[in-house]
């Protein structure tokens, strides 16, 4: 680099760029979280769904799969699973885990209760409806 | 080492490399899993596994952070660290909240560990990366603070160079937007938004400082080139990342409910974000062409280029490849992300690490270098680490490309599991690839032992 363009104006740029860029992204966060509610659905957030929320929080359920395709990768998308199955199947799925066929990726049995397996339900449910701009791709996540 | 105070980064080198060591052994047999299903189930289920590996991860990188930290402020401030005693003290409770922490992951259901740690008072588990019960995120926090409190009080009794400025930026910085990981609202669309802010405003925000200030630091030492020309250059690259990264936060808020207007602000500026790091590469290669000494530590120049060169790859360019909006509609989520996240993290933080303690640990030794066959091994260790990554992240983006390909596209799609089972080939290819860098991890280990030759300094 040239000896005209010295030290203290690279320290310059450094931080001017870094407020001014930071101040940007603080201005659209304020934008994001003001327009979020009509994208959220947040009306039907009950106390259901943010208690099917815990449950997959504190069974780690995100160590094996994705939610609206963040997570880990070792088993299906669960951000759309409740349109793709239904709740029903859902809950029949997680009570009869694990499959126990050998050489299969295994899931664990949680031993959740009938209000348990509502609540995450209820929670996979209103996460299906979040407007995520048309992602999935394809119903299989 | 010029200060004996320095001393206290070699217990932290020590623990990185071991946690490192663990981290790999969990990385593999998840790999395992990735192919025989029920491997280990139900005694360590996969979760499990993943938790092991990348907290083990997070963990040792922190460990090397500080103790990079401990070795670098004071030669830079000139004066002995603020207070050894308490970088030990820091050091311990550190690793045993650590230890603890992985015994619980091991030895108790998640469930229980979140009742017996507080979860249900302040809800912080369960989310990616940031799975660790309430007192480990709290000690993280205590610790972060004695450390910070310890190096910045050095810096402000000494010398005040642009390099232990940096560092000490980055290092706020961490614990800064650490402090996101409490917030955890029920509502997921705003978790995942702010979730973000610890995960991305780190590895592409906060922690490219302490690269840098890492990377420039040894390259003065190696190269003796000019400490002006050295800090112009970090002032520039680490000027790009945050002009690009910052706003570059956008491209994860694609699809997870945020509005579209993302899509834009995300792609462009994060497009942009290969820059700082291709700028790494010419600053390390330059500085090597203009050395005015010839250090004898062979090894530690060449972990210092292969940073440049495996960041820029691994962050730079499997960056790129999928984070414009249109690309990563189909690739999110998918085997590219996990091929990106091993060539990225390798090539900056865990290189820019091993760099560190390759030249550091010699002189925590009294010696400039290692034995000439103690270096050549490390050397060995370094090629067969860098290659098996690469193969790593070649053999997952094939999988990933297939996986899209037979699940994202076309008019009949097949279902997870299905599509998983046509790309097993690659699984057990990536599994080959990973004992490969086990190997040369052990060799990486084992050169620390390797006795030759050494010249000593007074
Ligand atoms: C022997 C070598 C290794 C093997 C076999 C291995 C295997 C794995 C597997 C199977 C996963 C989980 C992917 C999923 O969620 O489905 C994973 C995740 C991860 N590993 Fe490794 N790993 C290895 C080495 C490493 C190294 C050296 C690093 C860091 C430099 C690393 C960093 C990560 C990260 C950051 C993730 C999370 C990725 C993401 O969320 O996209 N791994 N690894
Ligand atoms: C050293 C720097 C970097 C590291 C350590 C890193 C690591 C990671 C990791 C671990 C993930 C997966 C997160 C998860 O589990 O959800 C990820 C995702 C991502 N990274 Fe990076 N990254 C780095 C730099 C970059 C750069 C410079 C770019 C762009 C040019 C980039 C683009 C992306 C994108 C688009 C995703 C989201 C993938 C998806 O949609 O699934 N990264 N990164
Ligand atoms: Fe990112």
């Amino acid at each position: 680099m040239s000896e005209t363009f010295t030290k203290a104006m690279a320290r310059n740029i450094f931080y001017g760029g870094a407020v001014f860029f930071f101040l940007l992204f603080l201005a659209l966060t304020f934008d994001t979280i003001q327009t979020l509610p009509k994208r959220d659905h947040r009306e039907n957030i009950t106390d259901s769904v943010v208690r099917g929320k815990h449950i997959w929080e504190t069974r780690n359920c995100v160590g094996c799969h994705t939610i609206l395709g963040e997570g880990a990768y070792f088993a299906p998308e669960l951000g759309n699973v409740y349109k793709r199955r239904g709740g029903e199947f859902i809950k029949g799925w997680i009570k009869s885990q694990p499959t126990g066929a050998p050489g299969r990726r295994q899931m664990p049995q949680f031993n959740l209760t009938d209000q348990q397996l509502d609540d995450v339900v209820e929670f996979l449910k209103w996460t299906s409806e979040i407007d995520t701009n048309k992602w999935p791709p394809n119903i299989e996540g | 080492m010029q200060f004996k105070s320095q001393a206290v980064a070699k217990p932290y080198f020590i623990a990185a490399i071991a946690l490192f060591a663990g981290q790999i052994l969990f990385g593999l047999i998840m790999g395992f899993q990735y192919v025989v299903g029920d491997f280990l189930f139900p005694l360590i289920p996969f979760n499990v596994a993943r938790m092991v590996h990348t907290n083990l991860l997070i963990v040792w990188i922190l460990f090397g952070f500080m103790g990079a930290a401990y070795y670098l402020i004071p030669e830079e401030a000139e004066t002995e660290l603020f207070s050894p005693k308490l970088a030990i003290l820091m050091f311990w409770i550190f690793l045993v909240a650590g230890a603890l922490t992985i015994v619980g992951y091991l030895t108790v259901p998640y469930a229980t560990l979140a009742a017996m740690t507080g979860n249900d008072m302040l809800a912080t588990m369960g989310r990616e990366f940031l799975e660790q019960p309430l007192p480990t995120k709290i000690g993280i926090v205590i610790v972060a603070l004695a450390f910070l409190f310890n190096i910045s009080m050095t810096v402000l009794k000494g010398r005040k160079t642009s390099i232990s400025l940096v560092l000490l930026l980055g290092l706020w910085g961490l614990a800064i937007f650490f402090l996101f990981s409490f917030y955890n609202p029920s509502n997921l669309v705003l978790d995942k938004y702010f979730w973000w802010w610890t995960v991305h405003l780190w590895v592409e925000g906060v922690w490219e400082l302490i690269l840098g200030a890492m990377l420039a630091f040894v390259l003065i030492k190696i190269t003796g080139v000019d400490r002006e020309v050295i800090e112009k250059w970090l002032y520039v690259i680490i000027a790009m990342t945050l002009i690009t990264g910052i706003i570059g936060t956008g491209h994860h808020y694609f699809w997870i409910g945020t509005p579209e207007y993302w899509q834009w602000f995300g792609s462009v500026f994060s497009a942009l974000e290969p820059i700082p790091f291709f700028m790494m590469t010419v600053f390390a290669f330059n500085m090597v062409n203009r050395r005015r000494r010839e250090h004898p530590n062979k090894a530690a120049t060449l972990w210092a280029l292969g940073t440049g060169v495996m960041a820029f790859l691994g962050a730079g360019v499997w960056g790129f490849l999928h984070t414009l909006a249109p690309v990563n509609f189909y690739t999110h989520g998918s085997q590219i992300t996990a091929a990106h996240g091993h060539m990225a993290f390798y090539g900056a933080y865990v290189m820019v690490n091993l760099t560190m303690i390759s030249y550091a640990m010699p002189m925590l030794r009294g010696r400039s270098a290692n034995s000439p066959s103690a270096q050549v091994l490390e050397m060995w260790s370094f090629w067969l680490m860098t290659v098996s990554i690469v193969f790593i992240t070649l053999f997952l983006t094939a999988a990933g490309i297939l996986q899209i390909w037979l699940q994202r596209m076309g008019e009949t799609p097949m279902s997870f599991m299905a599509a998983q089972d046509q790309i097993m080939l690659f699984y057990w290819l990536r599994e080959a690839a990973g004992f490969v860098f086990l190997l040369g991890l052990v060799l990486y280990i084992w050169s620390f032992f390797k006795k030759g030759e050494v010249q000593t300094v007074a």
